[in-house]
């Protein structure tokens, strides 16, 4: 029975080969997924990893607030002397100290590295202490003087920086010219992202970054058997309160923390793998389900030789075991390459990682084989179970009906209930108040999934009056060829139904997220045209990494400008809880629209020494009203006493603030070193070609900013919401891709099917290319049925998402160019897909049709 | 077989020395007033080493019979027994286990797996049941069939004859009980008919295999051991081993009416 699988599958390459494809990308897709996140992680662990070799012990600055990117450039780093104490240990072999900060490169154009939120990383190096340190030369040497910096390589690579060439460098306040000495390594990764390095000499970098006398991190080696925790233990009473000890590994640990977020990246890949699969899965069950009905004979004739069920049921798993198996191997090498193409998709977004040599792991392997087998058997199982009822007098009757099932009077409820199971589900997922994440992702999930096989089994019944209504343009533009498609497209409406219930998937996700982008997106602008009413804006490069205020006194000084308003923000601790802290000057409501519910404009400008504003409900849900005190605690450890001044409502959308709002004074005072979000500029005569000018020649010397007007500003804050959408277009394209092979399987096998009819149609006269249109006609129908059912399923979850989001202000639109581009391209997939079928069925001759048997 | 204990001879001895036995089959295709009675009470022994062909005008039952007779498909009301076993009431894995040992079936369009090879297809009742074929026994088929240069062959690559050779061996390959043809050269021209004719008869005697065959051929039905006619769901003459001629002659008297 098994040769007769294998030789079947070998009698039938181009079917399985297809069928195979559908797993294949599913597959590829999770493979790649693994990975791609497995070789940023191990990227990450080895940056933290040999960031502290031969370390046993790492003293840190103390930061005062539990936060995710409070690193030493928030707090002031602790003593020097901290490090002669700990020299004098006598379990401790070796201990150096260094500084960590940040320091942005500039490129040879006068722009700075953009780094997408990763860190412009500066570090400080001793010559006699080569044992700590991570960074491996690659040309020239280290910088030992004050003016040398030495520079990582793929920053080097990338603006053709040599040794001997001198580059500008933006540590605290304005750029500094450095000559390179070297080009850098960190260690064995691969790549650091879109992270850059900057390594000055100790001294030099002390100077820098205001930390004369002191270090950010004191590494420390023990003596021989000495442990490390028992090395901290020792290193923990000499030191300041401004500082602590961890052993080498509980550093690491925490520093990989901050990494969790390569986890979700990990989980939404696997999602859209996951959606892939699925999408495959209809693709083979369809497949499997036609070769069943077409080889009705053949298995009926070896029930006549004496097969039984059991081995029918085998012979049909078996082939889907073999093609699962086949397309798994190949899923998980495709793997590699699809790794490399979503690793550029995420670049191209700004999305780039640290990298260590590409992971292969074996759980990758392992979950890659598993779940393509797993889903071939799935899908073939009921294909299966129905081959087993294949009578054997079928053998000898043309055209024998399969009899019903045993369950087969359960049918139409049970499709009416798997649809309103889904639904439920899907209600629940997003209206239920007080449930788990989890839970509720889970419940929106399998509601989804349900609603699409609920919805794929009910269309067998929408088939006929689709197909009549959406085959309409075929009978007038392909006359008879037409009329026969449409005619053929409703022939069989189950098979129809689940080859569009392929494409519909792919269309009802990329729809939904069409339509509740385009919500998004209206809401974020309304906001942001409410809420930024100055002439110019100021942001760093990618717009959202902070910078430092320097320049805003440089626009200050511009003949014209009437105000310049920075917003500052960092991290603190109030109410328990980490927050974000903005600060504002008594101008900023010249330049951003607030809704003031008690205060006003003037306000800011009343703020004080310690006056603060909050927002109305978070101020409420605290406690606080105005003339109320609150403490707010910044890294470094300082605690502030806030007096409430004002409350206002946040816009719906982007919020412009942080939970507290302080005078700009106060925390410039508090916070080490200081950086805006935003600096706004308001000019006489507003946003012109000559005020956009004479603040460009103000600016010319702070590279690390962008000058934008107002409109542009908005443009760019909202940009991330279309990037978003390329991102999941891209990622849902796999989906539709294997659609495709669905709807090129399914008219493979029926040209295959009728192939005696059509050899009659060509013997009573029908031309090739009234063949070949033919079936590009049934092929088009085909996927409009698909697009028409998922652009109507992508609405209907794109409006439950919007009224579940509704007090979020964001509202159900329809996104009307979208969903035009969407039916064109089901139009031209439906084109595609007939390409090879039509071909086949051209080719045919028409006597060996007619004599086929 | 468990069953051939519980379920061997039914009353009355009517089915002595027979290997297939039918007692009053009828068959009704459809229901109220498009039922067809396509079988009306139709009552047959095969005895052991015969070779029985049945004859009779388009429509009169004969695919059905042989249906019935083969387990492929169930009577309405009446009985058969193969080699003592009542074959109306097996179910599903019974009747299957029964096809393996007893039934061979050879159609009339040769229902050949197309991606299996000629040998391949022989063998393949019994590798379906699990069993090896004897070498020997193996070799002495495909030699009487006269496929030994075409083993390795796809039936694509066979002629019609060709084709149904390998399909008579495939029947014979597990030496069953009976053997049911239906028009097995319905589908061929004289020459080649004559053939598989021939091969038929050799193997009823050579090899004693009990055979039952439809066809339409006077020619045909002239190397069987005794003839059925049947009209209208009913057995209406039998001879015994005959000339075509004079088969020939029962057939227009039996059109005639
Ligand atoms: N599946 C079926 N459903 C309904 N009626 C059937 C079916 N199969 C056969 N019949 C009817 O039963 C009668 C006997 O058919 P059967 O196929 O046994 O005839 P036959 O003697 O083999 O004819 P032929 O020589 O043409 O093959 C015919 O009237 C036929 O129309
Ligand atoms: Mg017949």
């Amino acid at each position: 029975m098994i040769r007769v699988a294998l030789r079947g599958l070998a009698g039938r390459k181009l079917r399985s080969a297809l069928t195979a494809l559908a797993i294949v990308l599913g597959v590829a897709m999770i493979s790649g997924t693994f990975i791609l996140t497995d070789t940023i992680n191990k990227g990450f662990t080895t940056i933290f990893t040999e960031s502290y070799k031969n370390t046993s012990a790492v003293i840190t600055a103390r930061s005062a607030i539990s936060s995710s990117n409070s690193g030493a450039a928030l707090t002031g780093g602790f003593p020097a002397s901290v490090l002669d104490k700990v020299t004098g240990l006598p379990d401790v072999s070796a201990a150096a100290g260094s500084i960590t900060d940040t320091a942005k490169l500039v490129r040879r154009n006068g722009s700075t590295f953009g780094t997408h939120g990763a860190p412009a990383i500066a570090v400080s190096y001793q010559p006699h202490e080569e044992r700590f340190n991570p960074l491996v030369l690659v040309a020239g040497s280290f910088p030992t003087t004050s003016s040398e910096v030495a520079i990582d390589k793929t920053s080097a690579d990338k603006e053709h920086y040599k040794p001997g060439d001198t580059i500008r460098v933006i540590a605290r306040g304005p750029e500094k010219l450095f000559t390179v000495s070297g080009i850098v390594k960190f260690g064995t990764v691969s790549s650091i992202g879109s992270a850059t390095i900057a390594v000055f000499d100790l001294q030099t970098a002390q100077q820098l970054f205001n930390k004369l006398g002191k270090f950010d991190v004191v590494r420390v080696a023990a003596k021989g058997n000495v442990s490390s925790s028992k090395l901290a233990t020792e290193i923990r009473p000499l030191l300041p309160p401004t500082a602590q000890v961890r052993t080498a590994s509980a550093q690491v640990k925490q520093e990989t923390k901050d990494v969790g977020f390569v986890g979700i990246i990990q989980k939404i890949l696997l999602g859209f793998g996951g959606v892939a699969l699925f999408v495959g899965a209809f693709v083979i069950f369809n497949t499997i389900s036609i070769t069943v009905a077409q080889r009705m004979r053949e298995l009926a004739t070896l029930r006549t030789i004496g097969a039984s069920r059991r081995q029918v049921m085998a012979s049909v798993l078996g082939e889907a075991l073999i093609v699962g198996a086949l397309a798994a191997v190949a899923g998980l090498f495709l793997g590699f390459g699809l790794a490399v193409g979503l690793d550029k998709l995420m670049s191209a977004i700004g999305i780039d990682l640290p990298k260590s040599a590409t992971v292969f792991a074996t759980r990758t392997v392992v979950v890659s084989l598993i779940v393509g087998v797993a889903i071939t058997l799935l899908s073939a199982l009921r294909p299966a179970l129905r081959a087993t009822r294949v009578p054997p007098i079928a053998a000898v009757r043309e055209g024998a009906d399969l009899p019903p099932g045993r369950l087969a009077f359960l049918g139409p409820p049970l499709k009416a209930i798997v649809t309103a199971a889904g639904i439920a589900l899907l209600l629940y997922g997003f209206f239920v108040h007080g449930i788990a994440v989890t839970q509720r992702l889970v419940a929106m999930g399998v509601g989804a999934l349900l609603l699409f096989v609920g919805v794929a089994l009910i269309s067998a019944w929408l088939v006929r009056p689709l197909a009549s209504v959406l085959g309409w343009p075929a009978t007038k533009i392909g006359g008879s060829a037409g009329n026969l498609a449409r005619a053929n497209s409703i022939r069989n409406p189950g098979r129809t139904a689940s080859t569009a219930a392929a494409l519909m998937i792919g269309i009802a996700l990329v729809t939904s997220v069409a339509a509740l982008a385009s919500g998004i997106r209206n809401t974020v602008h309304n906001t942001l045209e409410r809420t930024f009413v100055g002439d110019y804006a100021v942001t760093s490069p990618d717009g959202f990494t902070p910078f430092a205020p320097a320049s805003e006194k440089a626009l200050a000084r511009v003949p014209g400008v009437t105000a310049v308003s920075g917003e500052r923000v960092g991290d603190g601790k109030a109410f328990g809880n980490t927050v974000s802290v903005s600060a504002v000057d008594g101008d900023v409501a010249k330049v951003i629209h607030i809704d003031w519910a008690q205060g006003s404009d003037a306000t800011p400008a009343q703020l004080g020494a310690n006056g603060a504003i909050l927002e109305k409900t978070y101020a409420k849900h605290r406690h606080v009203g105005v003339g109320g005190h609150f403490s707010l605690q910044t890294p470094a450890g300082t605690k502030l006493d806030l007096v409430l001044k004002g409350t206002y409502v946040a816009p719906k959308g982007p919020p412009a603030f942080g939970s507290v709002i302080i005078p700009q004074r106060t925390f410039d005072r508090v916070y080490p070193q200081p950086t805006n979000l935003f600096e706004f500029v308001n000019m006489r005569g507003g946003a012109t070609d000559a005020n956009t000018k004479k603040l460009k020649v103000a600016l010319a010397d702070f590279p690390d900013v962008k000058l934008q007007t107002e409109s542009q500003f908005r443009k760019n804050q909202s940009k991330f919401i279309n990037q978003l959408l390329a991102l999941l277009y891209v990622l849902l394209a796999l989906s539709v891709i294997i659609s495709l092979f669905g709807i090129v399987n399914t008219l493979v096998l029926t040209v295959f099917e009728r192939t005696r009819e059509l050899g009659m149609l060509r013997a009573v006269g029908m031309t090739r290319r009234q063949v070949r249109r033919m079936i590009r006609h049934e092929s088009v129908i085909t996927a409009l049925i698909g697009a028409a059912l998922g652009i109507g399923l992508g609405f209907f979850i794109a409006f439950l998402v919007t009224q579940a989001l509704k007090k979020d202000g964001i509202g159900f639109a329809v996104p009307t160019v979208s969903v035009v581009v969407f039916v064109v391209a089901a139009i031209v997939a439906g084109l595609l897909a007939a390409i090879l079928p039509a071909r086949r069925a051209a080719r045919l001759n028409v006597l060996e049709a007619l004599q086929y048997e | 077989m468990a069953q051939t204990a519980t379920e061997t001879h039914p009353a009355g001895a009517a089915t002595d020395g027979a290997v297939v036995a039918a007692t009053e089959l009828t068959r009704r295709y459809g229901q109220g007033d498009t039922a067809v009675d396509a079988l009306r009470g139709v009552s047959l022994q095969v005895r052991r080493g015969e070779l029985s062909a049945v004859m009779g005008p388009s429509g009169s039952g004969k695919s059905t019979l042989m249906h019935i007779l083969a387990g492929l498909d169930r009577a309405t009301s009446g009985e058969v027994f193969i080699d003592g076993t009542a074959v109306g009431r097996l179910n599903d894995t019974e009747l299957t286990r029964l096809r393996r040992k007893h039934i061979g079936f050879v159609f009339q369009f040769f229902n050949l797996l197309p991606m299996l090879t000629a040998e391949e297809n022989i063998v393949l009742p019994l590798s379906i049941a699990g069993r090896k074929p004897a070498r020997e026994w193996l070799e002495t088929l495909i030699d009487k069939v006269g496929l030994a240069d075409r083993r390795t062959h796809r039936p694509s690559e066979l002629s019609g004859g060709q084709q149904q050779r390998v399909a008579i061996a495939r029947a014979l390959v597990s030496q069953p009980t009976v053997v049911f043809a239906d028009e097995p050269t319905g589908n061929l021209d004289s020459a080649t008919s004559e053939d598989i004719l021939r091969l038929m008869r050799e193997s009823v005697d050579t090899f004693g295999q009990t055979t039952v065959m439809v066809t339409h051929d006077p020619r045909a039905a002239a190397i069987a051991d005794r003839i059925l006619f049947l009209a209208d769901g009913l057995i209406v003459r039998e001879l015994p081993r005959s000339d075509p001629a004079d088969v020939l002659a029962v057939v227009n008297e039996l059109n005639a009416r």
